[in-house]
């Protein structure tokens, strides 16, 4: 990942976010290079949703600028917009799994959208897709009602990788998953980061999660972000961010990492 | 071999085996191009095969994807295929997932039978079987409700009651008066220049008076109601199910019936006959305005004729109607709302067939009912 020139993948400048009179972002700043995994955290109602879909372009900031691979993304031409949409994936919180198609129609979305390809060729790549995210190809058949919350986040992680993104965003990834299935999820991400060279961004609550598979971190307090390390953050003093990393389940997060030696 | 050859593949023998060369575009974007190249390898070949990534621009998952299922097909699984060229390191996973895949599909999959279609067959009677002991069980459960309402004040939901005679009644005053009033209008109308032919102008007020107490006034009305409330109904209801919301009223100890289904049924009940009663009046309206107009019949002189066309029941005939047809139109809404599972495409389908079939309902009990009063002269 030293081939990577120094433009962030993702800067976010000053961004300004509020909902009438409730200010969420204000002045917030992140930056996210290339293969790193990047996860958000922040209390309930901080605003990483928001700040997602700032970056997502499903929300025009109220202020602030939002560069992807170094383009602005408010003033990109509809063309353009096209093409960089194309290079992330997004899962989001609720699998957001099209419940009238199956899993791999799903899957076949995107690809059907923007390429033309045959039958066959879709079908495979479904396949391939599944596969990737440890479903079995018999699972393409079936219906989002039909599957398991963990298939279900597994099958919108599918259909974010239709399109061989380069940069993933997952809101939410872990949440309401069991510990077993939830590790399992981590191990697979990491594994997919190494295979595919991706770089994501990862809403998280999951404290396991955090230690087990992010580079940096990034905590919502105030309004603003302060980002770094996981080593930074344990040292942080601000009370939120340190109540956060000193809580009883963080330190069993933290010892199982340590023990683990997972991300050395 | 340094110029790009338009083609992304190219095939040469070398040693005992074969070696692929990998050129150009190897991106997702190139994918149709390579599909249609892979396509065109014979499928004949054996020995060791070569994949030259030396020359491949961007390769992008997808297309090594098509590669190795390609070769696998044409049946280079078991001799090998070797990779050279600096290839993506991808492969190493595309490789397990393809062992994965073989594993995975060594069941075959059922093929169509006789067997399978009288198997269909049945499984649909069986489906149908439950469907109507589940339509009876709806009914007998808002029986029960209802019974349970004059031991137990609680399961009386006035709120809730208030709220869709409001939703369901009041707000659609305006709807239901215009369209009596211009179908009265119409009806009166076409009745005016048929009758005039023979001088029987008068005979227009009989038409539009009988016409609109004992048919239209409650059939326009409750048509509309169905199209308003039947499908608000299927959707509120199939909306909370899709969420979980009955579920967790009936964890909570409280019946969704009683809740959600009840309180529809009665506040149509109460609220369609009042409408009826509306539209009657607007009904007569119009054909008072057009007789003015268009006949030049006076309109004291249109409510002398009416009286006297009028038999006591007819007014009758008409409104007792409104009740029966409420029921119909709020049972077969809350039904096919309860009836929503799993999906927002389940959610529209059972909206349209909840409309469909409550109108359908209603014009069929029209039908019973004007047999019936033919019989019984009412």
């Amino acid at each position: 990942m030293q081939d990577a020139d120094d433009t962030p993948v993702i800067r976010v400048r000053g961004l300004r976010n509020h909902f009438g009179t409730q200010v969420v972002h204000d002045g917030l700043d992140m930056e996210v290079h290339q293969g790193e995994i990047f996860g958000v955290v922040g209390g309930s109602g901080a605003g990483k949703s928001v700040l997602l879909h700032s970056i997502l372009g499903l929300r025009r900031p109220d202020g602030g600028t939002v560069e992807l691979y170094g383009s602005d993304v408010e003033h990109l031409a509809s063309k353009d917009r096209s093409t960089l949409v194309q290079t992330y994936g997004v899962t989001f919180q609720n699998g957001a799994l099209i419940s009238s198609l199956t899993v791999a129609q799903n899957i076949q979305l995107p690809l059907r959208e923007h390429y033309a390809l045959s039958e066959k060729n879709l079908d495979s790549l479904a396949e391939l897709n599944l596969l990737m995210v440890g479903l079995q190809p018999a699972d393409g058949a079936k219906f989002p009602s039909q599957l398991s919350g963990g298939m279900i986040k597994r099958a919108a992680l599918a259909r974010a990788l239709a399109l061989e993104p380069k940069l993933l965003f997952l809101d939410e990834p872990t949440a309401g998953l069991d510990p077993i299935s939830a590790a399992a999820f981590d191990e697979l991400l990491l594994y997919l980061h190494s295979q595919l060279r991706l770089t994501v961004v990862m809403i998280t609550h999951d404290l396991d999660t955090l230690f087990k598979t992010c580079s940096r971190v990034g905590v919502i307090v105030e309004k603003r972000m302060i980002s770094g390390s996981l080593e930074d953050m344990l040292r942080n003093i601000q009370p939120w961010i340190h109540d956060y990393f000193h809580g009883a389940r963080a330190r069993a997060a933290e010892r199982e990492t340590a023990e683990g030696e997972v991300h050395g | 071999m340094h110029e790009v050859v338009a083609a992304p593949l190219m095939l040469e023998p070398e040693g005992d085996g074969w070696r692929l060369l990998l050129n150009g575009d190897w991106s997702l974007a190139a994918l149709p191009r390579i599909e249609a190249q892979l396509k065109g390898l014979p499928s004949n070949l054996s020995g060791k095969v070569s994949c030259d990534w030396t020359q491949a621009a961007a390769p992008g998952i997808s297309p090594a994807w098509a590669l190795l299922q390609r070769l696998a097909d044409i049946g280079f699984r078991d001799t090998g295929v070797v990779h050279t060229g600096n290839p993506p390191d991808f492969l190493q996973l595309l490789e397990r997932l393809q062992a994965d895949r073989h594993a995975a599909l060594a069941v075959p999959p059922a093929h169509q039978t006789l067997e399978g279609l009288v198997g269909k067959l049945g499984r649909w009677a069986v489906v149908q079987g439950r469907h109507a002991r589940g339509v009876i069980a709806f009914f007998g459960r808002i029986a029960k409700v209802i019974g349970e309402m004059f031991s137990r004040r609680q399961a009386v939901r006035g709120s809730s009651l208030g709220r869709h005679i409001y939703e369901t009644g009041v707000t659609a005053i305006p709807i239901v008066s215009l369209i009596a009033f211009l179908i009265s209008v119409i009806v009166a109308y076409l009745g005016a220049q048929q009758l005039a032919r023979f001088g029987a102008d008068i005979f227009v007020v009989d038409l539009v008076t009988i016409a609109v107490l004992r048919e239209m006034g409650v059939l326009l009305t409750a048509v509309i109601v169905a199209g308003r409330s039947g499908s608000a109904f299927a959707a509120e209801i199939g909306v909370m199910r899709l969420n979980e919301e009955t579920d967790a009223l009936r964890a909570m100890g409280m019946n969704p019936i009683e809740l959600l289904v009840v309180p529809r049924v009665l506040a149509l009940v109460i609220a369609l006959p009042l409408l009826t009663v509306i539209a009657d009046a607007m009904g007569l309206a119009g054909g008072a305005l057009l007789s003015l107009i268009n006949l030049h019949i006076p309109v004291q002189e249109f409510t002398a004729r009416m009286r006297e066309s009028l038999s006591t029941t007819t007014f009758w005939a008409g409104l007792i109607k409104a009740p029966v047809f409420a029921a119909l139109i709020a049972i077969v809404g809350t039904y096919r709302g309860m009836q929503v599972r799993d999906s927002a495409r389940e959610l529209g389908r059972l909206t349209t067939v909840a409309v469909v079939q409550s109108i359908f309902m209603v014009i069929l009990a029209d039908a019973l009912f004007a047999v019936l009063f033919v019989q019984i002269h009412f």
